[in-house]
């Protein structure tokens, strides 16, 4: 029956025999112990006996206010790093008084127009010991400064600060679309932020290099290993080419990939990223420094495997991709709330999501191993299947001139959207099957609260930058802006410029529009669908 | 006997989590209609000028962000202030309920909620489509 035959393929597509056996591992099949090159079963010898991962649930809604109350919130729940979600405005560079902000202010995250919205944002949390990874892309450098800022003012030693920014730009135009400039002068921007991370800040993690979002964007698991890792060796070939050594920066990237439903395809994809990244970082970079060659990450559940049908069955999805995640030995992890088909998450959702996390930790006792299904032959030929498609891929862009290239082509954008498109046509006929989707259906709609967010944020929002406005003194603001735009004009590192114009009280859409006269912005062709 | 139905699938608002729209555009276009696809930050001005440019007898407006209830009246209001209420307008996205029968009674001719079947909506823009042709005035 043609119902049943894609079952007996991983969610990619990848043939799945009906058994595996030793005859299946390679003959030289060889899998050093966690903490030994090339890291398939984990980066640390002791994994989470050593240190557990970090339980951070992204959040932001309405106004900086209120975010800070929800992020207080979690910390006495439990959590154990911060996750800020921006609203859609910030993301894009533009003021909640921006014209193109109309109904978006605070609706899918925090505001944040100026360094005022960031010190409320970390009011009453130390930025010296809480770690804080930041969801930010086209204006990371702003932000981050903005971050920077405040954390000073608060007296943080800001050598010592740890968190993430996640500054991926490439897989903004391949998947999620949340560009400003074109990709040429983005990079700039973001090499600008790893060179000054390796200087100022050792223990930030300058980016996080994506893959979560091209799954979200409908990719494979395969494209989605492959795209991300091909990101990453762009991001290293152009810090190299900036003058840094390799074991300068490397050791501060950081990785964020989706825990997705195929469960061992999923944890096959966690070893053989950490195994290709090893491989490349030494053979290809020269890497020495072992902590290059490591690669650490961030997962997050598939929020694109959540229903608004049934949505109390996101509960037990949600749980199932975070115990892939820690099975595949993520640092830290995000799970979704159950409500998240339908709005920013309720605190009771966010909560039990929390919790999640709590009971695979403290309760289910998989924490004990590293990597405890290493050796599994099936698990093992998933991970060997996806390593070798991951290299056809990097062959590909290669050839095509490297990532920026194979971007302004529309390649990786194409692919994605013809899986996007395969995946939907098999839940039409009822080949992928989703749980109270398309099979297992109820009539009646199960009840849930939701997050309602108004249009008083929005308010609350304008009135607060037409202060900062009216405060600051407007001379010192044409000054760094003036100033930023000449370092933009020449090869200068920009961040001291970006941080002198945030210290003034710049707005973050001012200082995004003085870099927009410099470096254009970017339109994306409109591919065919 | 008719020409093929054609619809604008358009994505209004800052967001570019375009994924929907793709497969909507796609699907459309392997039902035999013909789909243009505005690509993203569409201004209402921007959709309701390409809708007429076009010459489209749908719009489909794919909107996730929570926005809709800025953007969507402000596409109507201009297709009323341009004469072009013949188009229809068909929303996707996250919209909840409430705001989804609010739309319906602004004048949008369907609303689509996750999980949506691609048949679905597909029958709807047909049907929009329909109501289009037979407006009238219309000359195509």
């Amino acid at each position: 029956m043609i119902r049943r035959k894609r079952e007996f393929a991983t969610s990619g597509g990848t043939p799945v025999a009906p058994s595996y056996g030793p005859e299946d591992l390679p003959p030289n099949f060889d899998l050093p112990p966690a903490g030994e090159f090339p890291f398939t079963r984990g980066i640390h010898r002791d994994m989470y006996r050593g240190r557990p991962w970090t339980m951070r649930q992204f959040s932001g809604f309405a106004t900086a206010e209120e975010t800070n109350r929800r992020y207080r919130y979690l910390l006495e729940q439990g959590q154990t790093g911060l996750s800020v979600a921006f609203d859609l405005p910030t993301l894009m560079g533009r003021d909640a008084d921006d014209p193109e902000s109309e109904g978006e202010v605070g609706k899918c995250g925090a505001p944040v127009s100026s360094l005022a919205d960031m010190e409320t944002l970390f009011e009453g949390i130390p930025l010296g010991s809480v770690s804080v990874s930041m969801t930010i892309n086209s204006p990371a450098a702003v932000i981050w400064a903005m971050y920077l800022g405040v954390a000073e003012k608060q007296g943080a030693n800001v050598a010592a600060l740890r968190g993430t920014l996640q500054n991926d730009i490439l897989k903004e135009y391949i998947a999620q679309k949340e560009y400003i400039f074109p990709p040429r002068p983005s990079m700039r921007l973001v090499t600008d932020t790893i060179e000054f991370g390796a200087r100022e800040t050792p223990l930030f993690h300058p980016i996080s290099i994506s893959g979560y979002h091209i799954r979200e964007a409908g990719s494979t698991a395969l494209e989605e290993l492959a795209f991300t890792l091909r990101d990453g060796i762009e991001y290293v070939e152009w810090a190299l080419e900036r003058g840094l050594g390799i074991d300068e920066f490397a050791p501060r990237l950081s990785f964020f990939f989706n825990a997705h439903n195929d469960f061992f395809e999923e944890i096959a994809k966690f070893r053989a990223a950490r195994r290709i990244w090893a491989t490349i970082m030494r053979g290809r970079f020269g890497a020495r420094d072992e902590r290059s060659l490591k690669l650490r990450f961030h997962a997050q559940t598939a929020g694109c495997s959540l229903t608004w049908q049934q949505p109390y069955n996101n509960v037990v999805r949600t749980a199932i991709q975070a115990l892939a995640a820690v099975l595949g030995g993520a640092q830290s992890l995000h799970t979704n709330s159950l409500d998240e088909a339908y709005a920013l998450p309720s605190e009771h959702a966010a909560t039990l999501a929390l919790r999640t996390q709590q009971v695979i930790l403290h309760e289910t006792g998989v924490a004990k191993e590293p990597d405890p299904f290493g050796g599994s032959w099936y698990l093992e030929h998933l991970t060997d299947e996806l390593d070798r498609g991951a290299h056809k891929y990097f062959e590909k862009i290669d050839e095509m001139g490297g990532m920026i290239s194979a971007i302004e082509h529309g390649y990786p954008q194409a692919e994605i959207a013809r899986s996007s498109y395969d995946y939907q046509r098999r839940v039409e006929t009822g080949d992928t099957v989703v749980v109270g989707v398309n099979r297992f259906k109820s009539g009646e709609q199960q009840p849930i609260d939701t997050l309602h967010i108004g249009e008083t944020a929005a308010g609350a929002q304008f009135a607060r930058l037409r202060k900062v406005r009216a405060e600051r003194s407007a001379d010192a603001v044409r000054r760094a802006l003036d100033r930023l735009r000449n370092g933009a004009e020449k090869r200068d590192n920009l961040m001291p410029f970006i941080l002198e114009a945030v210290k003034s009280y710049a707005t973050l859409g001012e200082i995004c529009e003085s870099l927009r006269q410099v470096f254009g912005v970017w339109q994306e062709r409109n591919f065919t669908v | 006997m008719n020409a093929p139905v054609r619809v604008l699938v358009a994505k209004p608002g800052l967001d570019g989590h375009d994924r929907g729209a793709k497969v909507i555009a796609r699907a459309l276009r392997d039902a035999g209609m013909e789909v243009i696809y505005t690509g993203l930050r569409q201004t209402p001005e921007m959709i309701v000028n390409a809708a007429l440019e076009e010459d489209v007898q749908v719009i489909g407006l794919s909107i996730l962000s929570g926005a809709h209830n800025a953007i969507v009246p402000r596409v109507l209001a201009l297709l009323r202030e341009k004469e072009m209420t013949d188009v229809k307008v068909i929303v996707g996205g996250i919209i909840p309920d409430e705001d989804a029968r609010e739309l319906l009674a602004q004048g949008v001719a369907a609303v689509f909620q996750p999980g949506a079947s691609l048949d679905a909506i597909v029958a709807s823009v047909q049907q929009a489509a329909g109501m289009a042709r037979m407006a009238p005035g219309r000359k195509t």
